[in-house]
Formats: C-alpha cells, sequence, structure tokens
C-alpha cells in the first residue's frame, strides 16, 4: 500500500504479477506496507520461523550431546535405568504425535483451500492428540515419581541396580539419566503445552474467519513449529526407551 | 490473482501425499520398537538412529514442506543440524581421549550381581560401567 511508481527498495513500476503500482495486492488487509508483495511478506515469515526451528535444534541438541557423553560414560546403568521406561507408552505417543503433525499439515491444507470448516477440524484435532500426549506423559512422570526414579540428588536406589562402590551406594550414572530424562522430556512436554496454546490461538481467529487461500501465515507457521515439535520427539524416543 | 496458494497449494502434492507420508511414518515406528526387541549388539543404537533420521527427513520434507520450499530455507535447516554435528563430534573426541572419566573425588564403581531372582545384568567389557 503506497507504493509509488519509483519506490525507494527500487521494486519495478510492476510488480511480477501484474499489478499497477499502488495497488499492491489490492486492498489486503493484512498486506503490511514495507512488504512490496503479499508473497514477499509470507516468505519473510517463513525464513524468520525457519531460523527460530534452527535455534531450537540446537536448544536440543546441545541437551543430545550432553545425554550422549553420560551415556558413554554410564553405559551399564543407563542401560538398566531405561528398563524402567514404560515403552508401550513411549511407542504410542509417538503414535499420537505423528497423528497430530498429519492432522496439522491438513489443517494447512484446509487453509490453503479457504475451507474455514476443516481448517478449525483439523486444528483442534491436533489439540486433541496434543492433550492425549500430555496425559499419557502425566501417567509416565506420576510412576517415575512414586518408585523414586529421579535425578540423582532424590534417587532411591533400585535392586536392579548392579553399578556400586564398596560401600553399596549406587552410581550416580542412574539419576543421571533420570536428570537427563525429565529435563528433555519436560522441556519437549513444555513446548507441546506452548503448541496446545497457539493452536488454540489459530482455532479461535479461523473461527472467525480470518484465514483463507490469500492468507494463512499464522497456520503455516505454527504447523512448521507443530512439526519441529514431532521431529523432536522422533529422535527422544529411540534415544531414551529403546537404547541397548 | 495472485495469492499465496498458487505457488503453495498444489506444488506439495494435497492430501493423498500427506496419507502416504503418515503411513510410512507409522510403518517405520513399528518397526524401529521391532527392532529394538533383536539384540544386534551395538547396531541397535545405529539402527533406531537411522530410522529416526529416516522419519525426521520424512517430516521435513513432506509435512514441513522442505521438498518444495524456497531453498533458502532447507538452507537454514541444514545449518541447524551442520552446527549441531559440530558440536557433537568436538565433543565425543575430546570425551574419547580421556582415559576414565570417572571424577576422582568419587570411590571406585563396581558392577555387583543382582540380587536373586532378578535377571542378570549383561557383562561388562573391560573399561565399561563405571
Amino acid at each position: 500500500m503506497g507504493t509509488s511508481a519509483i519506490d525507494l527498495h527500487g521494486h519495478p513500476e510492476q510488480d511480477p504479477h501484474g499489478h499497477p503500482p499502488g495497488h499492491a495486492h489490492g486492498d489486503d488487509p493484512h498486506h503490511q506496507h514495507h512488504f512490496a508483495t503479499m508473497e514477499q511478506q509470507f516468505d519473510t515469515s517463513k525464513i524468520g520461523m525457519w531460523l527460530f526451528l534452527a535455534t531450537e535444534v540446537l536448544l536440543f541438541g546441545g541437551l543430545f550431546v550432553g545425554f550422549g557423553l553420560m551415556q558413554n560414560r554410564y553405559p551399564q546403568e543407563f542401560l538398566e535405568a531405561h528398563e524402567h521406561l514404560q515403552r508401550p507408552l513411549g511407542a504410542l505417543n509417538t503414535v499420537v504425535l505423528l497423528i497430530s503433525s498429519f492432522t496439522m499439515v491438513m489443517g494447512v491444507l484446509s487453509a490453503q483451500r479457504s475451507d474455514k470448516k476443516k481448517l478449525v477440524m483439523y486444528l483442534i484435532l491436533t489439540i486433541i492428540c496434543a492433550c492425549i500426549f500430555l496425559t499419557v506423559k502425566y501417567f509416565e512422570y506420576s510412576h517415575k515419581f512414586e518408585e523414586h526414579l529421579l535425578p540423582p540428588r532424590w534417587y532411591h536406589a533400585q535392586p536392579t541396580d548392579t553399578v556400586r562402590d564398596a560401600t553399596g551406594k549406587v552410581s550416580p550414572g542412574y539419576g543421571t539419566f533420570f536428570a537427563f530424562y525429565f529435563m528433555m522430556t519436560g522441556l519437549h512436554g513444555f513446548h507441546i503445552l506452548i503448541g496446545i496454546i497457539l493452536l488454540a490461538w489459530i482455532a479461535v481467529r479461523a473461527n472467525r474467519g480470518e484465514f483463507s487461500k490469500n492468507y494463512y501465515t499464522p497456520v503455516d507457521l505454527i504447523g512448521l513449529y507443530w512439526h519441529l515439535v514431532d521431529l523432536i520427539w522422533i529422535y527422544l524416543f529411540p534415544l531414551y526407551y529403546l537404547i541397548k | 490473482m495472485s495469492t499465496q496458494a498458487h505457488t503453495h497449494d498444489d506444488s506439495h502434492g494435497g492430501a493423498g501425499v500427506y496419507v502416504k507420508t503418515l503411513i510410512a511414518l507409522l510403518i517405520l515406528t513399528v518397526i524401529t520398537v521391532g527392532a529394538s526387541y533383536i539384540d544386534f549388539g551395538s547396531g541397535n543404537i545405529v539402527i533406531a538412529l537411522f530410522i529416526a533420521t529416516i522419519k525426521a527427513s520424512l517430516v521435513a520434507l513432506f509435512f514441513m514442506h522442505l521438498r518444495s520450499e524456497k531453498p533458502v530455507n532447507g538452507v537454514i535447516a541444514c545449518a541447524g543440524f551442520l552446527f549441531l554435528g559440530i558440536f557433537l563430534m568436538f565433543c565425543f573426541i575430546d570425551q574419547d581421549s580421556r582415559k576414565d572419566p570417572h571424577p576422582t573425588n568419587l570411590p571406585p564403581l563396581i558392577t555387583t550381581p543382582p540380587p536373586p531372582g532378578m535377571p542378570a545384568p549383561m557383562p561388562l567389557a573391560p573399561g565399561e560401567g563405571r
């Protein structure tokens, strides 16, 4: 809006889509004046989101590296500790998250097709999957609290723990496993929680009819975030539940 | 009419591609859980991470649209993993160059047999389990 024929950014008089200058993409209320076109605005948002996702990879990456180093230091303890995790629940949560990624991407597709009803439906399905995930996580956590499978300071020795010092005190490796377990799944669960809030916000806006094929950037970006949360779980699951 | 749609909608292949991706992801999940019950020795972790990487690639390429995305976004995504790889590599080089990482102010650890009725632990290689 308000672009003159020869503007300061050196945009051509006619944009690539053949709109006359000053009417770049009509009167779309979502079009911010500092972008030449809606497409440029969309691509800029996307690059910003991908940069954020790269920092997320590095945030979790640091924890993955720490986990790998400690696993290397205490292989026997980590092996015995991981037997306390409930593999079927981990697998269930993996399936739930994969399905939620699918419903999310179907939501984005519905937005691209201006199908408001389906968009809201898919967003709600995604939120339901996220809630199932957190519920399963709650049962897993309460099981560990009951058995005192906790970080070293609060860890209670289990009869199956074989690595001890001469006085019978268990190795710090067992608690270390659970310290990483709670830190990483906790941070991941926090991301799920944030995701639920964002999805609910998007669902309310979608219900108001704010999104269409002309403008669905928030749906797309929150979709990207949601897939990254799924992607992190894809690595968390085998490393915690399936290590040998 | 220029919209986001004409560059981003059906270039992704639509719902059919997403259904196939989901089915592939679920099958890979079954495979990785199944493989974890078979003992491949140190191969288990390699298999698990290999399958996880295939799954992550499927999510990135199809659900996150990297396949048809502008290349700059793919470059950013790869850069994240590249720097993670560098971080990981140097940390492990450091760890492997140390003889015994066990803190010297703690008593040495020994592996005791479990009490009767408990499953026997896996035998340890020399230098392991401390």
